[in-house]
């Protein structure tokens, strides 16, 4: 930013070579970096409620509070699993449209999805058996307001999934160099994966 | 000031727009822009009412105009409606205008989403006015601390927390928008060290945004739960914790004031250098400083919880890193006074009102420093000291800082000069009417009046009145503005693409721009701003003439 008229010109030329910037509206990867920078939002929701459940807990002279009925752990875990596991079969499907394959993709994310709906059954039929309530106290208030907040954004993303599934039947929508949707929904999945991990070792085995 | 246009017009360019694209969906950034600084001013007229009343309840004792109900009320939707519909959105409005523009862009990065962060900010303003309408205001202060605001009228303090939650939203979504385009969508030429610093400082903001404002709608969540479905977390009653909420709160409304003034940082930043006629003092300290306070600003939370059982470890660690902060900020102000010093000063309405932004910034940059020594921030906590410190930074600071930039930047989103002569009124006015109001109130915080009462002691009488004289003479000082804009608006001198013959890419289009910003590519031919940098000899040109000149020589 010094020097002449002239040599100002040549060193902010000499600059372009080590930017990354798009080229006066040609854009194609600021897609991906907005919805990082969303999920970024997204997971900051999270931990605040994190943190505060886990402060919550570290203030509280008992805990869970007296009367609080043991949590049953073989439903969410088998839960869990489901969840993970739905986030490699939806990577296949991704992997798949890479190559062309939209019949690949439409399998796989149509498992993806019918694994995501057992999740949410799971989660459905544990608050229907649960012996506790959302005002019993303060764990079992996180407890629901937590794992709801988390099935939300599962079922958001059960229906970006969906989307993405309605769109493929339509011919030439998603190719080995157009797959932004595709993509999106994965990453999506992959967050609400990842935080699950994080609530179900917060919330029922730390 | 010299106008620079090239061949006199009678009015300006066309935008090839109608006024009704104003008022619907639109995904130009600059129609979104018009249409967030209009509505943010809307409502810090509502506002400055709001205050306005409250000071004439304030000039006696007792509660006499008002009353006790009303004023909780209007105090609480005065300090709400001034932080999230005027100050925030504002931010808003001057980035979604500019940065596309600045960076060479033909719009944001995400239209559609830019149109719709916008549109949510009406309903949140309404929500707000409906509550007062139907007389059952928020009543427990823009902080909302539970157990008063679980216990002091569960519809608005619904409301309340539901056009929060709605405006939060929308600065999240504008947040995202505006790191996606300053990242990727600058011209190829470029760097981002060629960028106006007032980019530098909305991607400080983004980001602050982005980590901060979601903390703050997990607190309403969890607050609606505590209110409608009789759940317990912040309730002491029933095994809950408050302060959690107040830690919450305050991860965001903390970075919120950096949120609020780093905006104001880059308009500054940019409007001082051009108005003095020389190189800005320290472009890379003013740049990493924003990101230095952005990240400051989010480990210093707990500096409003001093007085609220912190352990005394904890205290001098918030208190350590929030004194830290006046170093980044120090470097601003004082680069800014350099770049001011020996320039060859324009004293127009822009440039008084940023000079009275650092001024004013100043003075309640010091007394930030004094509240945040544990020590004194136990004796003034919750006095008018308190109230001094916050106004002076954030009206001294940003809507100092506003007025600055809605001058500066006029003439290009309308195409007309503003009026010079009624512009030094305003400035004189919020100048006088602002000190008046605010000044004493340092001293009736140190003698011990409490802030957020509607009846005090008779022995404070004077300076709060005082404070009152100053309240409605900063009341009228916004009528010059108003006559001026509008009638500048239709009738004001035409302004040429460059009136301030200024070196970044938004002067280098027609004013008001045309639909998608610029005719060709634009040229970046400097730094944003290298005033009289070895170009002595051409110091008689036009920045449109040299500009020519470099076009050839490409």
């Amino acid at each position: 930013m010094q020097g002449s008229t002239a040599d100002t010109t040549q060193n902010t030329l000499a600059t372009a070579s080590h930017t990354e910037a798009g080229h006066h509206g040609d854009h194609p990867d600021h897609r991906i970096f907005g919805l990082y920078m969303f999920l970024v939002a997204e997971a900051m929701i999270f931990l605040g409620l994190f943190a505060a459940y886990l402060t919550f807990r570290s203030v509280a002279q008992v805990w869970p509070p007296q009367g609080t009925p043991e949590l049953e752990l073989l439903l969410p875990t088998v839960n869990t699993v489901i969840l993970v596991s739905s986030s490699f079969v939806m990577n296949r499907g991704n992997k798949a449209i890479r190559n062309n394959d939209v019949k690949g993709l439409r399998t796989w994310f149509a498992i993806t999805a019918a694994m995501g709906l057992v999740f949410l059954f799971g989660q459905g039929y544990e608050y229907f058996t649960n012996e506790f309530g959302l005002t019993d106290n303060l764990f079992t208030s996180t407890f629901y307001v937590l794992t709801g907040f988390h099935g939300l954004h599962v079922t958001f993303g059960l229906g970006l999934i969906l989307v993405v599934l309605g769109r493929s039947l339509k011919q030439d929508r998603y190719t080995s160099e157009s797959h932004f949707g595709p993509e999106a929904a994965e990453l999506y999945w992959h967050f609400v994966d990842i935080v699950w991990i994080v609530l179900f070792g917060i919330l029922y085995l730390l | 000031m010299t106008s620079t246009s090239v061949e006199p017009k009678t009015s300006p360019p066309e935008p090839e727009r109608h006024w009704k694209d104003f008022f619907g969906f639109s995904t130009d950034h600059k129609v979104i822009g018009i249409q967030y600084f209009v509505t943010s001013f809307f409502f810090y007229l509502l506002a400055g009412l709001m205050a306005t009343g409250m000071r004439i309840e304030l000039a006696t004792p007792d509660p006499d105009f008002l009353g006790a109900e009303n004023y909780n009320g209007v105090l609480t939707l005065h300090g709400t409606m001034m932080i999230f519909l005027w100050i925030v959105p504002t931010g808003a409005a001057f980035a979604n205008y500019l940065i596309p523009l600045m960076i060479g862009a033909k719009d944001m990065a995400f239209p559609v989403l830019n149109g719709l962060a916008f549109w949510l900010v009406p309903p949140g303003g309404v929500l707000l006015l409906t509550s007062l309408v139907i007389d059952q205001p928020p009543v427990a202060g823009w902080t909302s601390y539970p157990p008063l605001s679980l216990i002091s009228g569960e519809v608005g303090e619904m409301m309340w927390i539901l056009s929060v939650l709605l405006l939060g939203t929308s600065s999240i979504l504008g947040g995202i928008n505006f790191v996606t385009t300053i990242f990727k969508m600058r011209i190829k030429e470029m760097s981002l060290y060629d960028m106006p610093l007032f980019c530098w400082s909305m991607l400080a903001t983004s980001l602050l945004i982005l980590v901060s404002t979601p903390v703050l709608a997990g607190a309403l969540i969890l607050l609606s739960f505590d209110l409608i479905a009789g759940t317990a977390f912040f309730n002491p009653t029933g095994g809950g914790d408050p302060i959690v909420y107040q830690h919450m709160f305050w991860f965001y409304s903390h970075p919120a004031v950096y949120i609020m003034i780093l905006p104001v940082f880059g308009l500054i930043s940019d409007i001082l250098p051009v108005h003095s006629r020389k190189p800005i003092f320290g472009y890379k300290a003013i740049a990493y400083s924003s990101i230095a306070i952005a990240f400051l600003g989010n480990i210093v939370w707990a500096h409003h919880m001093f007085t609220s059982g912190t352990p005394g470890w904890l205290r001098v660690f918030f208190m350590a890193a929030t004194m830290i902060i006046a170093v980044p900020t120090g470097i601003k102000v004082f680069s800014w006074v350099a770049t001011v010093w020996g320039g060859k000063l324009r004293l127009n309405s822009a440039m008084l009102f940023a000079i009275g932004f650092v001024s004013m910034f100043l003075i309640g940059g010091l007394s930030g420093v004094m509240v945040a020594s544990v020590p004194f921030d136990i004796h003034v906590h919750d006095t008018y000291f308190i109230v001094a410190h916050f106004h002076y930074v954030l009206f001294g600071g940003s809507v100092f800082g506003i007025f600055a930039g809605i001058y500066h930047w006029f003439p290009k989103m309308v195409g007309r000069m503003m009026n010079e002569t009624w512009g030094k009124v305003h400035f004189v006015l919020t100048f006088i009417g602002f000190n008046l109001a605010f000044f004493p109130m340092h001293i009736l915080g140190l003698q011990g009046m409490p802030r957020r009462v509607v009846q005090y002691d008779p022995a404070f009488t004077t300076l709060n009145q005082v404070c009152t004289v100053g309240s409605l003479i900063l009341a009228v000082s916004t009528l010059p503005f108003l006559v001026n804009a509008a009638w500048s608006w239709f009738k004001g001198p035409i302004a040429g693409a460059n009136p301030w013959n200024a070196l970044t890419l938004e002067w280098q289009t027609s004013s008001p721009p045309i639909i998608e910003n610029f005719e060709e590519e634009p040229v970046l031919w400097s730094g944003p701003y290298d005033y009289g940098v070895d170009r002595e000899q051409d110091d008689d040109k036009s920045v449109s003439e040299l500009l020519a000149e470099v076009k050839a020589q490409m």
